[in-house]
């Protein structure tokens, strides 16, 4: 197969070229339905945004041009097969937990996955096996998987289905994943890879061991976090061991029937750019962050973490592409950085928690950007730094699972004031937005530590969310 | 056969000098770099298509950037200037024989090397050897000095291209540390006439004005800049650009210009009603 073809934007080129008269949604007509948009996205965007038809195929069933794009795909990622997602990663997450288990099945995977993971476990009715992923409490960040901690969850729980890696984690450490293969594979597990932002490390130069190298069975990657789609395109890898025509049908009942042509162009596009142009965008991206990370080492008060922190265990590996800056030497939270830097300085990271912010670098960067992020840190240092004393010690907080997320999400469930609700059980999920990693699941039961973390969290500034109250004072919690 | 140069002042305006011939053309790592010979403006420096400079009106904008601060303080011995890689500031700068050293960070070194072929004018003083040239960006060289300038200039282009990091809250923290305790700092302010040059003026003026005790603005006429009315910002850690302006010492040094004397300095930070409502003033 050839990368430089890219099947789909070519057909949409000639559709455009066609000039095919529309008695078919969308309404808009090619834009002449909705001039302010049209003048918005331009003229070009809209005459795109087509239905599926017969010369630019169907995601449901594809057979002609996303067929096409989809194979590209896996060859360009080294899979077997993969499925073009249009509703984000989380569907993708949400495919292969559902693809691999039934209702009552269980499935091994660390507490700090995203909430995209347990939405998965309260729609079909999985039953999670937690591995706690340890803590760097140095940095107040949860770490990867451990062999050992894995091996003793199997022993435990051999009838598992399944084990989901998260790989890397937001911060980007990595776990041993040749190894849980090897493993989980002599179990008859399953290995599914939560990979959102791990696309880098199909075609960069040095990178940790992608999923599918590492011969995991499905792969749930972020094209548009590091691979330059559009944001909400997604791909789904995957491998040897897997049933496509099942993986199909699993996607086809929660994913849209009028998948988006700009999405769908955007992953074909941006498949064929890194199957060109990967290495070199990587090495830049790579180039960028290790300045950054020196830099902003030697202005003192913050700690841009690197391959230093692996232990060839909990941290097997370290994605060096992400830039995460540990802020509590200067007494900030992670969190007061990020507003700082936005609100002051008109710099946007990705997610500040209550120790770390991190940047994401990519080859859309220049030098002068990072330049002003550098600056601004030293600025944010000189000006509101303090003493560092009384902030909080993150620990990881081992949950106690009462229940399996979907019995307690759909159990009669009754609201109390969160700071009344210590020895109950939660029925929803409560977490900081981003990353988006629960601090409470529904099932499990609500300490006065967790309590104290979510105060803590919500007074340094961080986006809460998950419960139905919008302020996140009351949750739903069990009647038992 | 005409041959015109034109730059668009907004979307709708058009500003056009006919041009004798086009001396160089080239695209350096940051920005196509050209130079104009013109009938009516002399030879005239053009950056990714914006105007930077022409023979006949610089002096205007050069010997206001640089005469204002050093009139307030007459200790000013060290002097960074960021931009300018044209070395009009500079000139100006090395009239002053008490001034001993004058760094100058400029992130493009084609524009130093083309100006001093075409355009000796302004470029003549940079071998002056007062001044150490840096090929850096200035918000990097700027971000590792403490307590080091008595001055320092901002000769920037405009808030968009190379230039964009100096129209930061980000550069102008770190000048301020790197100025000693009485120290100035004067930037280019962007003009108040069309929006969006207004919006860059206010930008920039409110964030100098959130980290200086003193933050003040001044105008000069520069014909050939969109609208003709430019703006500079006056920033310093203690001096008023008014109350202390040392007028009989200045004028003892018998300093030679063509548009700055301190009568004008007075009347330059008088500004006009519509400006001190755009800044907040009124």
């Amino acid at each position: 197969m050839e990368q430089k073809n890219a099947p789909i934007y070519e057909a949409l080129e000639k559709h455009r070229l066609d000039r095919i008269v529309h008695f078919d949604v969308p309404g808009h007509k090619g834009g002449r339905g909705n001039k302010e948009l049209t003048e918005f996205l331009g003229e070009k965007c809209l005459k795109v945004d087509v239905n599926s038809m017969k010369p630019v195929d169907n995601l449901n069933h594809p057979v002609s041009v996303i067929k096409e794009a989809q194979e590209l795909a896996a060859e360009a990622f080294g899979a077997k097969s993969c499925f073009f997602i249009v509703s984000g990663t989380t569907a993708a997450v949400q495919a292969m937990v559902m693809s691999a288990c039934k209702a009552g099945d269980k499935i091994i995977m660390p507490r700090n996955v995203h909430k995209s993971a347990i939405n998965a476990l309260v729609i079909c009715g999985a039953i999670p096996v937690y591995i706690n992923p340890g803590i760097n409490k140095r940095l107040g960040i949860a770490l990867g998987m451990s062999i050992s901690d894995i091996e003793k969850a199997i022993e435990e729980n051999p009838d598992a289905k399944a084990i989901l890696v998260n790989n890397p984690t937001y911060y980007g450490i990595c776990s041993n994943l040749k190894k849980i293969v090897e493993i989980a594979h002599k179990h008859n597990m399953l290995v599914l890879v939560d990979e959102a932002h791990g696309t880098h490390f199909y075609f960069g130069e040095n990178m940790p061991v992608s999923a599918m190298k590492a011969g995991a069975d499905m792969a749930a990657v972020s094209m548009h976090k590091t691979g330059g789609s559009l944001t909400q395109s997604s791909i789904l890898l995957c491998g040897e061991n897997i049933n496509n025509d099942y993986v199909r049908q699993i996607i086809g009942l929660t994913q849209t029937t009028s998948a988006s042509y700009l999405l769908l162009a955007s992953l074909d596009l941006a498949r064929k750019n890194l199957s060109l142009n990967g290495a070199e965008i990587f090495r830049r991206t790579v180039e960028l962050s290790q300045y950054a990370r020196n830099e902003i080492n030697s202005l003192g008060g913050y700690y841009a973490f690197s391959t230093e922190i692996i232990d060839n265990d909990a941290v097997y590996d370290f994605d060096i592409t992400k830039l995460s800056i540990n802020t509590r030497d200067i007494g900030l939270a992670g969190v007061e950085v990020y507003d700082i830097l936005r609100d002051d300085y008109g710099i946007q990271v990705e997610f500040g928690d209550l120790g770390n912010i991190l940047a994401i670098i990519s080859a859309g960067d220049r030098g002068k950007e990072i330049e002003r992020l550098i600056s601004a840190l030293y600025e944010i240092k000189r000006l509101y730094s303090k003493d560092p004393t009384g902030m909080y010690d993150l620990n990881y907080i081992d949950p106690d699972v009462v229940y399996a997320p979907q019995q307690a999400f759909y159990s009669s469930k009754k609201p109390v004031f969160i700071k009344d609700s210590a020895g109950m059980i939660s029925g929803e999920f409560v977490m900081t937005y981003p990353p988006g990693i629960p601090i409470l699941a529904p099932g499990e039961r609500i300490t006065e530590e967790i309590i104290n973390y979510i105060a803590y969290a919500k007074e340094k500034g961080s986006l809460l969310m998950g419960t139905q109250d919008m302020n996140v004072e009351k949750i739903y919690v069990l009647e038992e | 056969m005409e041959l015109w140069y034109t730059e668009k002042h907004t979307k709708n305006v058009r500003y056009s000098i006919k041009v004798n011939k086009q001396l160089v053309s080239v695209e350096s790592e940051f920005q196509r770099i050209d130079v104009f010979d013109s009938y009516e403006f002399g030879r005239i420096l053009v950056l990714d298509g914006y105007l930077m400079l022409t023979e006949k009106d610089e002096f205007m904008y050069h010997e206001m950037i640089t005469h204002v601060p050093i009139a307030v303080n007459p200790d000013i011995k060290d002097v960074l200037v960021i931009g300018a890689g044209d070395g009009g500031a500079i000139r100006e700068l090395t009239k002053y024989d008490f001034i001993e050293k004058i760094d100058m960070v400029e992130i493009d070194k084609m524009v130093i090397d083309i100006c001093r072929k075409y355009i000796p004018q302004t470029a003549s003083k940079l071998d002056d050897e007062r001044v150490n040239i840096y090929y850096e960006d200035g918000l990097k060289f700027v971000r590792s000095k403490q307590d080091k300038y008595d001055l320092i200039i901002v000769d920037s282009t405009d808030p968009f291209g190379p230039g964009e990091t100096l129209f930061t809250r980000e550069f102008y923290g770190n000048c301020y540390k790197a100025l000693k305790e009485d120290g100035i700092l004067v930037n280019q302010n962007e003009s108040p006439y069309y929006p969006n040059d207004a919006k860059a003026m206010q930008k920039a003026h409110k964030i100098i004005k959130s980290i200086f005790a003193v933050a003040r603005v001044y105008q000069a006429h520069v014909p050939t800049y969109p609208s003709g009315h430019w703006m500079f910002g006056f920033a310093s850690k203690k001096y008023d650009p008014v109350a202390d302006l040392k007028e009989e010492w200045w004028n003892s040094l018998g300093i030679y210009t063509r548009y700055y004397n301190t009568d004008l300095h007075k009347g330059s930070f008088a500004i006009p009603n519509y400006v001190k409502e755009l800044l907040g003033y009124a």
